[in-house]
């Protein structure tokens, strides 16, 4: 108990690394010091090793499989084939959009880089040498490299394991009657077609898995690349039938994620089920070309869109459709219940009265499993099409880009907003954001200056993204996977000392969580940061949680970590009463301790009642300072962005350079700004990447061209231009516990636009020499700038690759 | 990313490695900076039966002028030393444009020239170089040393006129006859990347302007390093005036062979050829600016 008669000054919140902190990341520590524990760190006695043969063709009948020569190899302890795990019914496992998905393939190998078999072996030497020595005897059939050819006629049927044709799903949202009416009252109907190029996650880290399964305990364990650990348990309880309580899935530290590490994949299934045939640890370690071909990609969607627009600029319907390429099986790790994701949450920052989607999904023989790469289910498409469009249309009317935006913009008065495809937002300040933007851009300066330098032949350009996202899934109304509701959870346990652990259903590869929980905690109790301990990622011990993507780690799991902290506050006052010898109604908080509030200067800190938890508790309470929360959040959260960025055209050679970007974030309050300055700016350097050098694409024989960092081009600190970031504008989220919104995947969603847009009007703008030209497909390599300048004719990179065949 | 299984040598003098190579049969390769092999034997794509490490091997490492004004490369030369030589600025203007546009820093502190010009690899920058510069390569075998033109060196995608048992040891440009001038432009998609289209031009100028001597090579448009003979040939006796730029720029683009492919069409690289031989001879060593990676 304070026995000075002085109160004690409050503490400083920053200074305890509380809400606001620019607080160091604590687990970079041990990664700048090469002392991470990744999957691949993980060595246990008697482990072996795990490779998987993949095909070589796209799309091939399969005659037979001689393995013959693979077992004779020494040290080779297992050979497995389709045909084996079928006789245990695991030769086709579930995946998480309600489809099938191959282990290792039996009748049909379906995309170049698809699982045909494995071997494990003492070493991984020996295992890749066994799968070179296995004999696939296969009878190539015609390949499907986009959705278009996926739909003729005379298509092969890719999955003729279950239907006869290569539509996946077609679906719709929106107003369709109501569209077509807001169509025909318009003065100008603005059209652009786009493809928005496959591109992967390609975290550096790629997949792998170390299963360790004991006969005689009957545990399986498996050390995993997981962003979800807890699904994962649940989906291997599902498949192996193993009892669920017998399952331990660790995910240790990730080394990147962006989305490719939440679904399951055959190489985790192949080395679990080798452990329990061994009874030894089994590991497998993807190589790079293996994550690039046969893992979680991203996008690939072709668009359709228009906007009915009047004279003034007042937008009156939208209209899209889109065509997705979902590869080989429908195996997009999405929750939503929504089959193209939240592709409907496009034009949600713009007051559209009606609008309707429709869209459809593909098989093509390429690589399944897409909606990843820091994106939530398809917003990334969403913002892109719906800042094209807003561009395309703008230049149709002959309005300033600006000025069109701000025109049709949700008003600050409007909220909750109900978007035209059924979105309910519910705060944002739009306008006062692109205000800030056009500012620190010098936007009117800019305008003069490229006027003046186009009549001296060089082409400068400006290009604006301006979107609200929906981040953070769920509410469990709308989201779940395989039927898990998406909330999330945390528990906090208060040590007699004063110290804590925290521990949530999230799982941090880069996001910061054993940093910015802390500091949730240190608001909540003014227990310092560095007090706190938060460890994710054991499902042993880590509380049920859907784990961490979408950007709804802070959103949902952050949440929980609020709750919980408030839980043990409840408590902590009922001890503070009994401490200071009166009742709970007299006492009150501040940070990091209770007074009576009669007279201030008497007191306990959070310290005292924890250790009073433990050794002074009133009779008939529970000992222990404890707690853990279930958060389900009531909405989505809503950030908003404006990206604006400036380039020069070398109209010689097509090669482009950013002059300056400026990013205006308003994501709610900041627990860690510069972690979320940190998030920013990663997701803008994902977002240069796309626009200008990143995708895998297919040549007609559905050769994966983008199979290893020769082709899938990854920005280095050389070309990656600076970034100007503004935090001026901060609308609270109305229902998060602290006010903040997810801000991890907003500039990799709003990015792309902003260059592809500056690029655009510097090559086809009012007076460019390329003006009529409608879009140019992301990635902007020099050669299309060039086609597009020369040719003056829309340039499309859609599949199958052009050679010269 | 396993290789498959390889012996492993690493001699000790040059006449040790050479005997090595000479008893190792079929496949043994030379490892130098391994930029290449390495990756190639991880991807499998390559499988020797032997490697001789010969980073060992002393008094290679070096790059040096001759008293005759010729110019020398040994083969344990790495590309960051001749990145950071200030002999190279002063001497050898095409070397020194493309020396910081080799792939990325960490393959420069490694690979080597002499390794790049073995490779010979239709994409690689320093054989464009050295085929401007009419530069040679000294081999060393059993039988003692030979020089080999760098036109006659490179025999196709990845094979060149070396024996089975003979080692490179080193890379010359020969001595200049008039003032050297000249550049390297190289177009690629992300710092590191492979030239979709790279341009190596040398040249010697008389007194009064006019070219005697000079070199057009280019990498990426073709099976193999392309010699533009006829576009040097246009330049010769003649000062540097746009007419004749443009004629040589059209020649080099016409002797450009590319493929269309996700670099780009063959009518786009070959525009990219024409635009870096114009942009060289317009000003022939404002390429040494390290910052114009891209040709912007």
């Amino acid at each position: 108990m304070t026995e000075t008669q002085q109160r004690p000054r409050a503490l400083d919140e920053v200074k305890i690394g509380g809400m606001g902190a620019s607080r160091k990341r604590v687990e970079d520590d041990r990664f700048i010091r090469g002392k991470g524990r990744y999957v691949d760190d993980i060595v246990l006695p008697g482990m072996l090793h795990m490779e998987i043969l993949r095909s070589p063709l796209p799309h091939a009948r399969i005659n037979g499989i001689d393995t013959s020569r693979a077992w004779q190899i020494p040290g080779v302890r297992l050979v497995l084939t389709g045909e084996m795990l079928a006789t245990r019914n695991l030769a086709w496992m579930p995946t998480l959009s309600y489809d099938t998905q191959a282990v290792l393939a039996t009748d049909k190998v379906r995309f170049q880089g698809q699982e045909v078999a494995a071997v494990i072996a003492d070493d991984p030497y020996i295992a890749k040498d066994a799968c070179d020595a296995i004999e696939v005897d296969y009878e190539p059939l015609p390949p499907i490299v986009n959705p278009r050819q996926a739909v003729e006629p005379d298509a092969p049927v890719i999955r003729d394991d279950k239907q006869d044709s290569n539509v996946i799903y077609d679906w719709e949202a929106g107003d369709q009657a109501g569209t077509d009416q807001a169509f025909a009252q318009a003065d100008l109907v603005s059209k652009i077609e786009l493809h928005y190029p496959r591109s992967h996650p390609s975290p550096i880290e790629c997949c792998g898995s170390v299963a360790d399964f004991n006969r005689a305990t009957g545990k399986l364990t498996v050390y995993m690349t997981t962003q979800a650990p807890h699904i994962i348990r649940a989906a291997v309880a599902m498949v192996a039938e193993l009892p669920e309580q017998n399952i331990r899935i660790v995910s240790p530290d990730i080394g990147g994620g962006f989305g490719n590490k939440v679904p399951i994949y055959p190489g985790y299934v192949v080395s679990i089920l080798a452990s329990i045939l061994l009874e030894v640890p089994v590991k497998w370690i993807e190589d790079k070309t293996g994550n690039l071909i046969s893992t979680g990609f991203a996008r690939d969607v072709y668009l359709r869109g228009e906007l009915a627009l009047k004279r003034d600029g007042t937008i009156l319907g939208m209209r899209m459709h889109t065509d997705a390429d979902h590869g080989a099986f429908f195996a997009d790790a999405q929750p939503s219940k929504f089959k193209i994701g939240l592709m409907h949450s496009t034009f949600a920052a713009y007051d559209v009265p009606y609008a309707h989607l429709t869209a459809r999904g593909m098989y093509t023989n390429k690589a399944p499993g897409g909606v990843a790469y820091r994106c939530s289910f398809r917003v990334t498409e969403a913002m892109f099409f719906q800042e094209r469009m807003i561009q395309a249309a703008a230049g149709d009317l002959g309005m300033d880009q600006a000025e069109f935006r701000r025109r049709n913009f949700v008003k600050d008065d409007d909220f909750p907003h109900r978007t035209p495809l059924g979105f309910l937002t519910d705060s944002g300040q739009y306008a006062k954001c692109l205000d800030v933007g056009l500012k620190a851009i010098d936007y009117d300066n800019f305008r003069r200056e490229q006027a003046e330098a186009r009549k001296r032949g060089r082409l400068l350009g400006l290009g604006i993204s301006t979107m609200t996202e929906p981040l953070g899934a769920g509410n469990s109304r709308e989201y779940d996977i395989l039927g898990i509701k998406m909330f999330d959870s945390a528990e906090l346990r208060v040590h007699m000392s004063g110290k804590a652990i925290v521990r949530t259903g999230a799982r941090t590869q880069g996001q910061g969580h054993e940093t910015t929980w802390a500091q949730i905690v240190a608001h909540e109790l003014g227990i310092p940061a560095e007090d706190i301990t938060v460890e994710e990622g054991d499902t042993d011990t880590a509380p049920f949680g859907m784990g961490t993507y979408a950007s709804r780690s802070t959103p949902v799991a952050g949440a929980a970590v609020s709750m919980a902290a408030r839980k043990v506050r409840a408590k902590a006052r009922r001890l503070a009463a009994h401490l200071l010898e009166v009742s709970e109604e007299d006492v009150e908080w501040e940070l990091g301790r209770f007074y009576v509030r009669s007279a201030p200067h008497q007191g306990v800190t959070i310290q005292e009642c924890s250790m009073a938890a433990y050794s002074n508790m009133p009779d008939g309470m529970e000992p222990g300072l404890e707690s853990v929360a279930y958060y389900d959040p009531p909405n989505l959260t809503w950030p908003f962005a404006v990206y604006i960025a400036t380039v020069e055209v070398d109209p010689d050679t097509g090669v482009w350079d950013v002059l300056k970007v400026v990013a205006v974030d308003d994501c709610g309050v900041r627990i860690n700004p510069m972690i979320v300055e940190g998030q920013i700016m990663g997701g803008l350097t994902e977002a240069y990447a796309m626009a200008s050098m990143q995708f895998i694409t297919y040549d007609a024989d559905g050769n994966c061209v983008g199979s290893n960092y020769m082709d899938y081009l990854l920005p280095t600190a050389w070309e990656t231009p600076g970034f100007e970031l503004h935090s001026e504008v901060v609308t609270p989220c109305p229902h998060h516990p602290l006010g903040a919104k997810g801000i991890g995947e907003c500039a990799a969603v709003g990015g792309p636009a902003a260059f592809v847009n500056a690029v655009m009007d510097a090559v086809a703008g009012p007076g460019a020499p390329g003006e009529g030209v409608r879009n140019i497909d992301m990635p902007l390599l020099p050669d299309r700038v060039w086609e597009a300048l020369h040719q003056r004719r829309d340039i499309s990179g859609a599949p199958p690759v052009r050679t010269d065949a | 990313m396993f290789p498959p299984r390889f012996a492993y040598q690493a001699p000790r003098s040059l006449e040790e490695a050479i005997s090595l190579l000479g008893s190792s049969g079929d496949y043994a390769k030379v490892l130098a900076g391994g930029q290449s092999l390495v990756p190639m034997m991880k991807l499998r794509f390559a499988s020797p039966d032997v490697i001789i490490d010969i980073n060992n091997l002393p008094g290679l490492d070096y790059h040096r002028a001759g008293p005759d004004g010729s110019f020398h490369v040994g083969a344990l030369a790495r590309h960051a030393d001749l990145e950071w030589s200030s002999l190279l600025g002063q001497t050898q203007p095409t070397m020194a444009a493309a020396a910081p546009l080799i792939a990325d820093p960490l393959v420069r502190n490694r690979g080597t020239l002499v390794g790049s010009l073995c490779h010979a690899d239709p994409q690689g920058d320093w054989a464009a170089v050295m085929i401007a510069l009419k530069g040679q390569v000294v081999a060393q075998g059993p039988a003692g040393r030979r020089t080999i033109d760098m036109k006659d060196f490179v025999t196709g995608p990845f094979e060149t006129a070396l024996a089975h048992d003979e080692i490179a040891v080193e890379a010359v440009v020969p001595p200049a006859q008039g003032a050297r001038k000249g550049g390297y432009l190289k177009l690629e998609r992300r710092v590191g990347d492979f030239a979709t289209c790279g341009a190596a031009v040398a040249l010697e100028t008389g007194p009064a302007g006019d070219v005697i001597k000079a070199g057009i090579a280019l990498c990426g448009v073709g099976g193999a390093t392309i010699d533009a003979v006829d576009a040097a040939d246009a330049l010769i006796g003649q000062p540097l005036g746009p007419a004749v730029i443009d004629t040589a720029a059209s020649l080099a683009a016409g002797a450009a062979n590319p493929g269309s492919d996700h670099r780009g069409s063959a009518d786009y690289k070959r525009h990219m050829v024409h635009t870096f031989v114009t942009r060289l001879l317009t000003s022939p060593n404002a390429a040494l600016d390290a910052s114009m990676r891209t040709a912007a």
